[in-house]
């Protein structure tokens, strides 16, 4: 204990009577601090992005055609497997699900959005913020979700109109917003709830499509009575019901093009950064550290033990690496309030604090050289250097 | 009588340099009592540094053995030779004295918070010293902001305050004036005198002496002469001694 306070009085007198020098390392750490979070963010957005309405979804089991690979626009079902999903025992609930891209033009700037149909108050259709569900059959009622609230000045009751390409001819349709549901991005897009006969009606299709009047939604999203059965019940599906095969939310969302490989380029640049944070701070303390000899071998001579002399280093790392995050943090925040709703980058994610935990980090492990090579400067260093 | 703070018995150091072996100390012997000013002295090489940094628990002898306040240093562990420099063992050094961020007055206290004894009382003493060595308006600088003298003054005091057995002095007037050199030669010695302390000087400036008590010459690692007599010492301190 009386080494502790030995120790922290050296670091923090040093560190105070060079603010100068080590404000600087701060600043540099506070970059480093500002970039990483920026990755960190970008990754929580684009994941997001293109995940968050399947990692949303009040559902533990998604049901796809046989051999689609768990690739949801490839897979496309009978309109009445729902029916059967729900018929295996252990089931509470499914509910189709059926995706499409279109766009609303009635707007100053057409905005692209993800078109999904879904069925009321089934597992698909998230809960309501605000307003009610759009009604059965082809009504033409839309829920929107949160961020199209947010780019958009659509409100409950506001009118919309739909583009959508239809064999060689472009479509309009006209829905009316009446209810509003959290962020439920799909496929980078924000997202539009329509009900399934609306949205076979709407959907952009091919000349072959229009042919056929009867949807076949693309999954089927099913909650079990027990989630803890996940794989018992995955089994049971694909042999109950013909011509399925079924995955867990984890293997939806990996299998959602482009999720896999974009994590991880995200990932790396992440990595690599906080590697030059760690090469950074270790060349800072170690120059300090060998400018240091004389006056550590003084230290020691004089009676001060390899312990708070090692103690003190990392003391100090730790204050100049706390200072530096601190400062990256909040720059981070202010720039956060200043960011447009469709930048994809957000700082409220795990991923952030994971990301200040190991910038705090950075600090001692790249410091570490230096406070091994301080422990072992021998006292003698004091008269010989001279 | 005084005690024997220091004594030195039959020391030996060689070094072993690409093949050759130096004897560095060569089987030196003597005694410090309490109150007592020694000077060593002795050509640059002679091997005065070698035998500070045995004195001083920061080399160990090849052979022969050193005793401060009674305990033998070769039967301590290296925790307790740590120990031993902080309690029993007042340091000044030729340059880079000083922890370069802290003030004249908390260079002094560190002595005493590495000792677990900063109290009211050790705060006020250490004042006092300062004051005494002519630094009261120094309290706040920092070393950068002292001149040697002053920078060797505050060593000093600190190499006091915590009221060690044996006080060690390398070359302290080496980066020094003359005028000055003498002025911290000479309060040095009333201090070590006042304070009943066993003090060792390293020098290789012969004028230095007229302050101390008794000189040990040093030559190629032997002692090769004690000069006790207070006139002869200030021959020798005048360049006027001779034999
Ligand atoms: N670490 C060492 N390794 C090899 N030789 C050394 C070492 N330290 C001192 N010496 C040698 O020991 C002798 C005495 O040196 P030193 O004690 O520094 O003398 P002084 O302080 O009187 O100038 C010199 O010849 C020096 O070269
Ligand atoms: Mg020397």
């Amino acid at each position: 204990m009386k080494n502790f306070f030995l120790a922290t009085y050296l670091a923090i007198k040093e560190v105070l009577r060079n603010r100068g020098r080590f404000l600087l390392v701060a600043l540099v750490i506070a970059l480093i601090t500002v970039l990483v979070l920026f990755i960190a963010a970008l990754g929580e957005g684009l994941s997001n992005a293109n995940r968050q309405y399947v990692a949303n979804l009040d559902a533990q089991l998604i049901v796809f055609l046989e051999k689609s690979d768990y690739s949801i626009s490839a897979s496309r079902l009978e309109t009445n497997t729902a029916k059967s999903v729900r018929r295996v025992e252990g089931v509470a609930d499914a509910g189709a699900i059926y995706t499409s891209n279109t766009q609303i033009v009635s707007l100053p700037e057409p905005l692209k959005i993800s078109m999904l149909g879904a069925e009321a108050a089934r597992p698909g259709m998230p809960p309501l913020l605000e307003g009610r569900y759009f009604r059965g059959g082809e009504a033409r009622e839309a829920v929107m979700d949160m961020s199209v609230a947010q780019r958009t000045d659509l409100k409950i009751g506001d009118e919309i109109e739909i583009r959508s390409t239809q064999g060689t001819k472009d479509q309009f349709y006209t829905l009316k917003i009446v209810g509003l549901v959290g962020k439920q991005a799909y496929s980078f897009q924000p997202t539009i709830f329509v009900p399934a006969s609306t949205w076979e009606l709407m959907r952009p299709q091919s000349e072959s499509d229009l042919n056929s009047d009867t949807p076949y939604p693309n999954i089927i999203a099913v909650k079990l009575q027990d989630p803890s059965q996940v794989a018992m019940m995955k089994l049971r599906l694909q042999d109950q019901v013909p011509n399925i095969e079924v995955a867990d939310i984890e293997t939806t969302i990996n299998n959602i093009p482009g999720y896999t490989a974009q994590q991880g380029t995200v990932q790396t640049q992440g990595v690599f950064t906080l590697l030059i944070g760690i090469l950074v701070i270790g060349g800072f303390f170690q120059i300090q550290i060998l400018q240091k000899v004389p006056q550590i071998g003084v230290l020691k001579a004089i009676g001060a033990s390899n312990g708070v002399v090692g103690l003190s280093a990392v003391i100090q790392i730790i204050i100049v690496t706390a200072i530096g995050v601190g400062i990256g943090a909040g720059l981070n925040y202010l720039f956060s309030l200043g960011l447009p709703p469709t930048i994809p980058l957000e700082f409220n994610g795990q991923r952030s604090l994971i990301a200040i935990a190991l910038l705090l980090f950075i600090g001692p492990f790249g410091g570490m050289v230096s406070i091994i090579y301080a422990i072992r400067i021998e006292p003698l260093k004091a008269l010989r250097l001279g | 009588m005084n005690s024997v703070a220091l004594e030195v018995r039959d020391l030996v150091k060689t070094f072993s340099l690409d093949g050759t072996t130096i004897n560095a100390v060569d089987g030196v012997s003597f005694q410090v009592k309490s109150g007592e000013f020694v000077a060593l002295v002795g050509p640059s090489g002679s091997g005065k540094t070698t035998m500070l940094s045995i004195m001083a628990a920061l080399l160990t002898p090849t052979s022969g053995q050193v005793l401060i306040d009674g305990q033998d240093l070769a039967k301590m562990n290296e925790k307790q030779r740590v120990r031993l420099r902080r309690e029993k063992i007042g340091f000044t050094f030729q340059s880079n004295n000083l922890i370069p961020f802290l003030t004249a007055r908390e260079n002094v206290e560190f002595m005493l918070r590495l000792n677990g004894k900063l109290d009211r009382a050790g705060r006020v003493r250490s004042d006092e010293l300062l004051a005494r060595l002519g630094l009261m308006e120094r309290l706040h600088s920092l070393p950068a902001q002292m001149s040697g003298g002053q920078q060797q003054r505050v060593a000093i005091a600190r190499a006091l305050i915590h009221n060690p057995a044996v006080v060690l002095a390398d070359e302290p007037t080496a980066s020094l004036d003359t005028e000055r050199a003498f002025q911290v030669v000479e309060t040095f010695a009333h201090l070590i005198h006042e304070n009943d302390r066993a003090g060792i000087i390293v020098t290789h400036d012969l004028r230095m002496c007229q302050y101390v008590d008794r000189v040990l010459q040093m030559q190629d690692g032997k002692l090769v002469r004690v000069v006790e007599d207070k006139k002869e010492i200030m021959e020798l301190a005048h360049g006027t001694l001779t034999h």
